[in-house]
Order: structure tokens, then sequence, then C-alpha cells
């Protein structure tokens, strides 16, 4: 599969939100921190494959709509019960107002 | 530090004395045979799931062995010595204890009509849900009995395997003690869509079994017939051990906000402790929810050890019924007005508010996951004890997120 991609346009995401992103049969969740900066990782959480863009993100945190699993988006870092196997992440880059990530 | 019952909350409890680096040992003794599991996915995918159901684990053997936390599977307690400090079990064995957390949970209440009868059955262990799998072939004819949410969940389950399904219902309306009006008509009106039949209104005079299977005879002189007849009306938290050594009892094992009981090395949490909302002016509740029994596991793991810190956390449950999601943050009957929020796609939320202003509870019901970031976000301007204007809740413009910074 091709490395960068676009995936959304740098305003889509509202700051300290995520939205969702699906290409090729695959689904993701873009991040806007905060501060201001993008991420991205797997879309669906480890526990049941819920979307995470359906979450609420606060500060580091993606927290799952379903159970209330939380992930450090920024890390994938499994945070709380019941989730505890991590979340993949991908690079991000910002170019010319587009958010673009890297499926590797 | 023995912890007795290995379910969702003794598991929890285990795995925090752990990460809160107790190096001393951590027993764990468990009635059941399998490893802790979760119980939630019993009454939805482990009837109607496509896969070979398996217990959905909370911990691998290697999770527990790696952080040497012993598990006594298989053994039930039966009698507690308070003055030796130790625990019998049905095997014979005695475990002696410095700091023991009952966390036995809560059993299906028995319907004393039912007794004897080997088509009604109840929904509480991972066996129990293997045995109604097992019957729940396409056109096999179920009843219900309880319209509560084990029920619910059940009959939205064997009505994706094809099963008909009649819901029998003593109160006039289902769902009566767990979540207002609104919502209940909401889900009442979704199983109507799926062809259940649901009889609220109707107490139970008679079950009796014959060749073709039960037959429930109602109060008004109807009859129910079915092949399989699965009983929720509710449930009964396991005491008999608090009770045999004379603990303090309160519709549960009754603990304070530390979650010690009347004997302060004796702990106890999840479904069978009742235990004080500071929150709600102190008011005694026992809850039957799955992260209530996350949160007491791992809040009791942290007393256990010598810490001193409160529950205080917003009550938080969920269900799955079809495709609809439904979910409640705080005690909705404390509330005295109702705010309704619309939020798209039939999704709504109801805000329940004091007679102060003050937000007690939010009860949503949409498709999927729709009002679960609401709800979430409600849950925290509860337990910051805020006071939102009603009208800015009514709004589905208003993000809550800016209510929660204000
Ligand atoms: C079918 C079903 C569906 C559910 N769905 C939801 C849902 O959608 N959302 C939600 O929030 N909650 C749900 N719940 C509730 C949730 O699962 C419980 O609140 C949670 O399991 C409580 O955990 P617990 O550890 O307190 O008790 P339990 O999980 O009941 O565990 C107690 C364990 O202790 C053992 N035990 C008892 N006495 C002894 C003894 N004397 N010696 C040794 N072992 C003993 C029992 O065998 C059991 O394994 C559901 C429950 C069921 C049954
Ligand atoms: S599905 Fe995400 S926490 Fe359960």
């Amino acid at each position: 599969m091709a490395g960068w991609i676009e995936a959304c346009g740098a305003d889509d995401v509202d700051e300290e939100d995520v939205i969702r992103f699906d290409h090729e049969g695959r689904t993701f969740a873009i991040y806007r921190s905060p501060d201001d900066e993008y991420f991205a990782t797997d879309g669906l959480c480890t526990h049941e494959k819920i979307h995470l863009a359906d979450g609420l993100v606060m500060d580091d945190i993606i927290e799952c709509p379903k159970h209330n699993g939380r992930f450090n988006y920024k890390t994938g870092a499994a945070k709380g019960a019941p989730v505890c196997v991590n979340l993949k992440t991908y690079p991000v880059k910002v170019e010319g107002g587009r958010v673009m990530i890297d499926v590797g | 530090m023995v912890i007795v019952g290995a379910g969702e909350c003794g598991i929890r409890a285990a795995l925090s004395l752990r990460e809160r680096g107790h190096e001393g040992s951590v027993t764990l003794i468990g009635a059941e045979t399998h490893l802790p599991y979760e119980r939630p996915p019993l009454s939805k995918d482990a009837i109607a799931g496509a896969d070979e159901p398996a217990p959905k684990l909370i911990a691998s053997r290697e999770m527990l062995e790696e952080r040497n936390i012993v598990l006594m599977s298989g053994a039930e307690a039966v009698a507690l010595d308070r003055q030796a400090k130790s625990v019998a079990l049905s095997n014979g064995a005695h475990v002696p204890y410095e700091k023991l957390l009952l966390a036995t949970g809560a059993a299906p209440r028995r319907l004393p009509l039912a007794e004897g009868i080997e088509a009604c059955v109840y929904l509480r262990t991972f066996d129990d849900a293997l045995a109604i799998r097992a019957h729940l072939k396409r056109g096999i004819r179920v009843a219900v009995i309880g319209g509560g949410f084990i029920g619910l969940e059940l009959a939205a389950s064997a009505r994706r395997l094809g099963c008909p399904v009649t819901v029998v219902e003593s109160l006039p309306r289902i769902l009566a003690r767990a979540v207002p009006a609104e919502i209940a008509e909401a889900v009442h009106a979704q199983h109507v869509r799926h062809a259940v039949e649901i009889r609220t209104g109707s107490s139970i005079a008679t079950i009796e079994h014959g060749p073709d299977g039960v037959r429930i005879g109602l109060a008004d002189g109807t009859t129910v017939e079915a092949d399989l007849c699965v009983i929720g009306i509710g449930a009964v938290p396991n005491m008999s051990l608090a009770e045999q050594a004379a603990l303090a009892i309160e519709n549960g094992i009754a603990v304070d906000a530390e979650l010690r009981t009347s004997d302060p090395d004796i702990f106890a949490a999840g479904d069978c402790c009742s235990f004080v909302l500071d929150l709600y002016g102190g008011r005694r509740v026992r809850l039957e929810a799955w992260r209530n029994a996350q949160e007491q596991g791992t809040l009791a793991a942290g007393n256990m050890l010598g810490g001193h810190e409160g529950h205080t956390a917003v009550p938080w449950f969920w269900s799955d019924q079809y495709e609809l999601g439904l979910q409640i943050a705080g005690l909705s009957d404390e509330g005295s007005q109702t705010v309704r929020r619309d939020t798209g796609e039939g999704a709504f939320i109801l805000f329940h508010l004091a007679v102060d202003g003050r937000l007690v509870a939010a009860s949503g019901i949409g498709p999927g996951n729709a009002v679960a970031r609401d709800i979430r976000l409600a849950e925290m301007l509860i337990a910051k004890r805020a006071c939102p204007p009603p009208e800015r809740l009514a709004a589905p413009d208003t993000k809550l997120k800016a209510l929660l910074a204000a």
C-alpha cells in the first residue's frame, strides 16, 4: 500500500477532537490536539471493534465511546480498563492545509 | 490479600493490587471454573454472534502467572472466620487473610413458580449462555419473563437468530426501575418493530410444562407458550458469607465510602455491596453495573493497602439492543425536571435536573454510539455538580464541552 495519503483538510477536525477516515477497507482516526498538532491511529478500539471517532478527546487521551477504554492517541498506549492492547499509530504531516498520513 | 469472587470486580482488584506495587501474596477464589471473563457479552454476542462462543477473558493464564496472582478456580468460599481471619473453601481448604475483599457479585432472582421446570432458565454465567445458545434455533419459541435489561437484550439476540419472542412484564412498562419512560418507550418500539410481542402489566399465575413446551398462564386468563423460558427478574446480591459472619447488611453487604464493611479488615465491592454516594447526599445504593465493578475493584485494592480514598464515580451503565445503544450516567430518579436534546437520526438525550438546577443524570438512546460522547460529557458535568442552563442543554448545537469549561 502506498505510503503518504491525504486524509482530510486541516480544518475538518476541531481542536481537541477526532474524525474518522476510511481508506481502502481500513479505518483510521485523525486527531487534532489542544495545542494544534495532528495525530493518526487505527480507527477501531482494541477491546471490541468500535469506531473511536465517536469517542471523546481530552488532552492526549481518546476515550472509546463504548466502554470508556482510554488510549494516548499520540503514542497509542492503552491507558485504562478495559483496554489492554495498544493502538497502532501513524506518522502525520500537514501540507498546504491538508492532513497527510503515512499508512505504511 | 485474599479476594472472594473472580468476576469483573475481583480480578480488577487483584490486578490493581499488583499495579500498586503490592509484593505479598494475592489469592483469588472463584466458584466458576473459567478464567475471569466479561459478563456483558453473555446476553449479546455470546448468544447471537457468528463465532463459536468463547468467554471474553479479562486476564489470561499468563497474565496471572506473570503477576503471581494465585487463582483458585472451581472453589467456593463457604465460611468466614473473622476471629481466625480465615476463609473456608468447599474443598476443605482454609485460606488465611490479612485483608479480605468480598467481590461475590449477584445471582439471578429465582421465580418460585418456575422451580423444577427444566425449560425455565436463568442467565448469569458463561455456562448459562452456552446452554441458552444451544437451544436457540430458528423457530424455537422463546418467552422472556421480566422486561429488564438482561431479558430484553436476550430477546433482541433471540430475534437475530430467528426465534419468535414474547416478553412478559408484570409492571405497566418495561425497564420501569432502570430508565425514564421516554427511553423505555423507544426501546419498546424497537422491539415491536422487530416483531417481539411485549405483554406489560401481566403477572404470572401458573407455569406448567407439558409435551409441547412451557405454558405460562397470565393473571388475565391468557397463556403464552414457549419452548424455552428465560427468566430475568432481577438479581440478588451474593452475601451468605457476609451474613454468616454477621457483617452489616443493607440491600447488599453494607460498606462505607472507602468500601470497608463493618469489619475494618474486610472490604466488599461490585454487585454484592451497597455503598453511599456523596454526590446524592449520601444516598445508599447498590449498582449492578460493569464499570462500577471495575472502579470499585480498583479502589478497594488501594484501600486494602492502607489507602483512604472514597468512591466518587458517577454511576454509568450501557445496554445494546439491535442497532440501538443506550447509556445512562447518574441516577435519573434524583431529577425533578427533564430537558430533552434531539441529536438527529432518532437519537436523543434526557437531562435530569434537581430542584436547584443541578444536573443529576443523563439518559440517552440512539443508533450505535450516537449518544456516547454527550453522555460522557454529561457525566463530567454531573461529577462537577454543574447547573447548566436547561435551554443550552436542549440545543443540539451547544457543545457540552463548552458547558464543562464554563
Ligand atoms: C448477561 C449479563 C449482561 C450484562 N450486561 C451489562 C451491560 O450491558 N452493561 C453493564 O454496565 N453491565 C452489564 N452487566 C452487569 C455486569 O456484568 C456486572 O455488574 C458485573 O459483572 C459485576 O461484577 P462483580 O465482580 O461484582 O460480580 P460478578 O461478575 O457476578 O462476579 C462474581 C463472581 O464471584 C463468584 N462467587 C460468588 N460467591 C462466591 C463464593 N462464595 N466463593 C467463590 N466465588 C464466589 C461468582 O461465581 C462470580 O464468578 C451484565 C450482566 C449480565 C449477567
Ligand atoms: S470497545 Fe472500546 S473500550 Fe470496549
